[in-house]
């Protein structure tokens, strides 16, 4: 992406960032609470309209071809969102239909997603029913069954046990040794030790890019939680328009 | 391409209904309790009126007087005593609806000077009420007051109820007024009032439960969900507005057979018209919801808003009150209120039994405002989105 | 003491800030009951004020024109249309471009000045059986004057009534909807909102953290409830204002009394509203709830707009339990008819009848979530 800006009527949420992510990385993109992350998410995704700049996703355009970014990428929400009412079974046709799967295939790709994660038994359960860490693994899941190009996930591990998000991780690990892109944003700054590359974001624009090693050399920390707290409130900070 | 996802989508949506409960109650149960319940207590019909009399004159044409009223069944004399101040007091109490006070020389005058006053008091608390009964009132006191000429002085002309002398006197005109009512010869309010309701009815369902069902999405963060996949909006408006046409068309089917069975209402015009013209209305009612759903962020919000649109609307269609009855303004206004029309065509082919070229201007009027409704409810919702 | 009644001081401002914030809610409540006395002082009327007649005359003469002149001069009427056959009557009622038909008989004038009883036929849209009659007995009013002229003069009968409307002279309908409409903005704002506030609250799990903090129980329910109070009582005066102003609704009683008793029936409201909120699970069904247990019956069955008498006895039965039917007869009764505590009382005992049962209920379906 290139000079990617939006702004919110006089506030400037994401401001001129640019970077490039490269084909089966893991990109961890990181910021403190407020710093714009989820917003320039938004903008990848299709889901906000830039300011201006442009950027483009699986090779294409987000301004221009936005249905061809769509269908070349897959989501997962801070939120969980997939539907609670309805059964996993159900959940998964729904979006492998969605996504233009055919019926063979939906039924086949959804039949190896239950067994990976072992949902046999609650297959035909309401989703609502599971535990979080399970929700959190079949809206993965669900994100990869038209095997996306680009996955973007916001928070994919919040609230969850240490176990579950350590598996997590070796499933993210997975999909991107197969050749997918991975852009995740986290609050954990020890998954971001995992990534390949990382990005920390404050006041709408990049404070810091590089390998999890480059970024700790260049600011002199041993923990990247130092270089974060370093970046986020540096001394003598001016108070930010938003309290 | 687009049709197979829509596919997947509608299924999803009706499961969604068929297994919320709350929703599916409003769907079945809910037209069934507005039917009776509404049916029932939205009437402006008056009975009859509890009558005090306050007689002074205690004369035959005074008692007489009190009897046709009486005799009416409209007017309910209950007590009677020269006091006027007890009759107020009654009144103040709500025991009497209206006083008739018959002064002193009544009779006198009538026979005398050919007139007479007397007194009508009525509780106006609810004038409309006080009007209707003062018009029945007026009409017995002039028929009678006929008949009492006829009484004081053969020569005079026969009562407009038509009188059953055989030998009327030659030159003097007579004229017998006969008065007759066409359709709900029972004079059932009810009968007017149902086919109103249906349309109170399949307008809940279509734009509350759109409203509601898509910021429902909103607030559960699905909606993001599905905004990042190649669906397109109107492959979505349409996945969320069919399922909830066809339920309230099921509703609008119920509710005619309720009509039938329960309400005797006559379906003298054609079905066919009625379901027709409840398409086109639909869609109108469904692109409100979806308005709505633009501007409220929770289903609270969401229900509040239309309940209060929803409640301007119908008030000023002509449902309670008769549109000719409203000033110039507010009879322009419900042109282009689609629920004035639907009523209007409802109650047109149902209880008069007309037909497409009798309705024509309604079934017009609602495609308009439907499809103007609907481009600026989807216009916005593409906005919104961005 | 000093220490609990800062904390709940504290408490008030929060669920000041809650409502002032959700703008969108806040404008609703405030223009609804706004509009509705607009629509009920101007629009909304029973009485027909244009009849739309259809003249049928096959043999027009100077009797027929003199009647037909007595219809047209009618600032009441409007002769639509007329026609020498009735073909005409069918098409026009299904339309709905006539009200009424006056159908002569051949040769009108001949066969009055025969003696002969001639027969007028007066043909009505009866669908709505109260215009249906209302609008008939104009027109048997015009006939009836007509016929007393053409009768031997000076000596018809006439029975003169003086009409006296007591306590709303100008029959005005919105004389008769204020009142009510006060019950219903007062619902609108304690039983529906705090059902809401409430329920929204026990969803989120916050009420959990209030039971936990030092505050009393009733007190996080006076809390809650006071700042609504204020805003009903806030609206009220406004629409009274407005109606007065606008309207010139008269207000013959004691406002002092009325204020009160719109406390009183607030509370019952609010009371109402803790109680939906304890017995339902989610905030939609609390609204629901809400609605249909207090706003429809409101609305319809407490004699607002439409009169109890018309009711079928079972329905009017299930109104004695309608607390706004009890307070629309005190307000009517403060404005309209100028009475005082004597004649109230009875009205004003039941709703505090229904308050206390409704405290006691609401109070104890909230103490399970204490333990």
């Amino acid at each position: 992406m290139n000079n990617l800006t939006r702004r919110f009527g006089s506030f400037t949420a994401v401001d001129s960032i640019s970077f490039d992510v490269r084909q089966g990385e893991v990109f961890g993109f990181l910021g403190a609470n407020g710093a714009g992350k989820t917003t320039a998410i938004k903008m990848l995704i299709g889901l906000l309209a830039p300011t201006s700049g442009q950027a483009s996703v699986a090779g294409f355009d987000v301004a221009s071809h936005a249905d061809d970014v769509r269908r070349h990428i897959g989501y997962m929400s801070q939120r969980f969102s997939l539907y609670e009412d309805l059964t996993v079974r159900e959940n998964i046709t729904l979006y492998g239909g969605i996504y233009g799967l055919t019926d063979a295939e939906i039924r086949d790709r959804g039949d190896a997603l239950i067994r990976e994660l072992r949902l046999e038994s609650s297959s035909n359960e309401r989703v609502e029913s599971l535990p979080l860490g399970w929700k959190q693994k079949l809206a993965f899941s669900v994100a990869m069954l038209h095997q996306p190009a680009v996955v973007f996930l916001d928070e994919p591990t919040g609230g969850v046990d240490p176990i579950t998000r350590r598996q997590f991780w070796e499933t993210i690990y997975g999909v991107a040794e197969r050749g997918t892109t991975v852009f995740v944003t986290t609050h954990y700054l020890d998954e971001a030790e995992y990534c390949d590359r990382i990005s920390i974001m404050v006041d709408g624009r990049i404070a810091a890019m590089g390998t999890p090693a480059e970024v700790k050399q260049r600011f002199g920390a041993a923990t990247l939680d130092e270089v974060f707290v370093r970046l986020v409130r540096p001394p003598a900070a001016q108070p930010s328009e938003r309290a | 391409m687009k049709l197979r996802a829509l596919r997947f989508l509608l299924r999803k949506e009706f499961l969604q209904i068929v297994r919320d409960r709350t929703i599916l109650g409003m769907l079945l149960i809910m037209p069934v309790i507005q039917l009776l319940v509404l049916a029932n207590a939205v009437t402006f019909e008056v009975k009859s009126a509890r009558m005090y009399v306050v007689d002074r004159d205690h004369g035959d044409m005074s008692r007489g007087v009190v009897t046709r009223l009486a005799a009416s069944g409209r007017f309910v004399p209950t007590e009677s005593s020269p006091s006027m101040s007890e009759a107020d007091k009654e009144m103040l109490d709500r025991r009497v609806d209206m006083i008739l006070v018959i002064p002193e020389g009544f009779e006198r005058g009538i026979v005398r000077d050919h007139r007479a006053p007397l007194q009508l008091v009525f509780n106006a608390e609810d004038g409309a009420a006080a009007g209707v009964m003062q018009s029945y009132a007026n009409a017995i006191l002039t028929s009678y007051a006929g008949e009492l000429g006829a009484e004081v002085n053969p020569m005079l002309a026969r009562s407009v109820s038509g009188g059953t002398d055989p030998a009327p006197m030659r030159g003097h005109p007579v004229i017998e007024l006969r008065r007759r009512g066409w359709y709900n010869s029972e004079l059932d309010y009810r009968q007017y009032m149902v086919p109103g309701i249906l349309v109170v009815l399949v307008t809940m369902i279509g734009t509350l439960l759109t409203a509601m069902n898509i910021v429902r999405e909103k607030e559960a963060g699905t909606l993001d969900q599905l905004n990042v996949t190649p669906i397109n909006r109107s492959t979505f408006i349409a996945a969320k507005l069919i399922p909830l046409w066809t339920f309230a068309m099921i509703d609008l089917a119920i509710g005619l057979v309720v009509a039938r069975f329960v309400f005797h209402v006559p379906m003298l015009g054609s079905l066919v018209l009625i379901f027709f013209a409840a398409t086109i209305y639909l869609v109108g009612a469904l692109g409100i919801g979806l308005w709505i759903s633009t501007v409220a962020e929770t289903q609270q919000q969401a229900m509040f808003v239309t309940f209060s649109l929803l409640m301007v609307y119908l008030l000023m269609s002509g449902l309670f009150t008769p549109i000719r009855g409203m000033p110039a303004w507010a009879q322009w206004s419900t042109e282009v209120n689609p629920i004035a029309h639907f009523v209007a065509l409802m109650r047109a082919v149902l209880l008069k039994g007309a037909r497409m070229r009798d309705v024509a201007s309604h079934l017009v009027a609602l495609a308009v405002i439907s499809s103007v409704v609907l481009s600026v409810a989807v216009r916005q919702y593409h906005k919104r989105s961005e | 003491m000093a220490g609990r009644r800062s904390a709940l001081h504290a408490f008030m401002i929060k669920e000041m800030w809650h409502i002032l914030r959700d703008r969108q809610t806040l404008t609703i409540l405030l223009l609804l009951p706004l509009a509705m006395v607009v629509l009920f002082g101007y629009a909304l009327r029973n009485d027909v004020s244009d009849v739309r007649l259809i003249v049928v005359d096959p043999t027009p003469d100077h009797a027929t024109i003199a009647l037909r002149d007595r219809f047209a001069g009618n600032p009441r009427f409007e002769i639509v249309a007329t026609s020498r056959t009735g073909e005409v009557l069918e098409p026009m009622f299904r339309r709905g471009d006539a009200d009424l038909a006056l159908l002569f008989p051949p040769r009108f004038a001949q066969s009055l000045s025969d003696g002969v009883p001639t027969r007028l036929l007066l043909i009505g849209d009866a669908s709505d059986p109260n215009t249906g009659s209302t609008m008939a007995a104009y027109a048997t009013a015009v006939i009836a004057s007509y016929q007393a002229e053409i009768g031997a003069t000076g000596q018809a009968v006439r029975i003169v009534p003086e009409l006296r409307m007591r306590f709303n002279p100008t029959l005005a309908s919105v004389n008769l909807f204020v009142p009510g409409l006060i019950a219903l903005v007062l619902t609108l704002i304690t039983a529906l909102m705090t059902a809401i506030s409430l329920s929204r609250e026990k969803e989120r799990g916050t009420l959990e953290i209030l039971l936990v903090s030092p505050l009393h129980p009733w007190q996080i329910i006076l809390g809650k409830v006071m700042p609504y109070l204020l805003l009903a009582l806030g609206n009220v005066v406004t629409a009274l204002l407005a109606a007065w102003i606008v309207f010139h609704v008269p207000f013959r009683g004691s406002l002092t009394l009325l204020l009160l008793s719109s406390v009183l029936y607030s509370m019952v409201g609010l009371a109402l509203g803790v109680l939906i909120a304890a017995v339902t699970s989610s905030q939609r069904a609390a609204m629901l709830g809400a609605l249909v247990g207090t706003m429809l019956p409101n609305a319809l069955l407490s004699g607002m707009i439409f009169p109890i008498a018309s009711l079928p006895g079972w329905l009017r039965a299930v109104t004695y339990i309608v607390p706004a039917r009890w307070f629309i007869v005190i307000s009517r009764g403060i404005m309209l008819k100028g009475v005082g505590v004597a004649y109230l009382w009875k009205e004003l005992a039941v709703l505090s009848i229904m308050l206390a049962v409704l405290l006691i209920a609401a109070v104890r379906s909230f103490k399970p979530r204490l333990a």
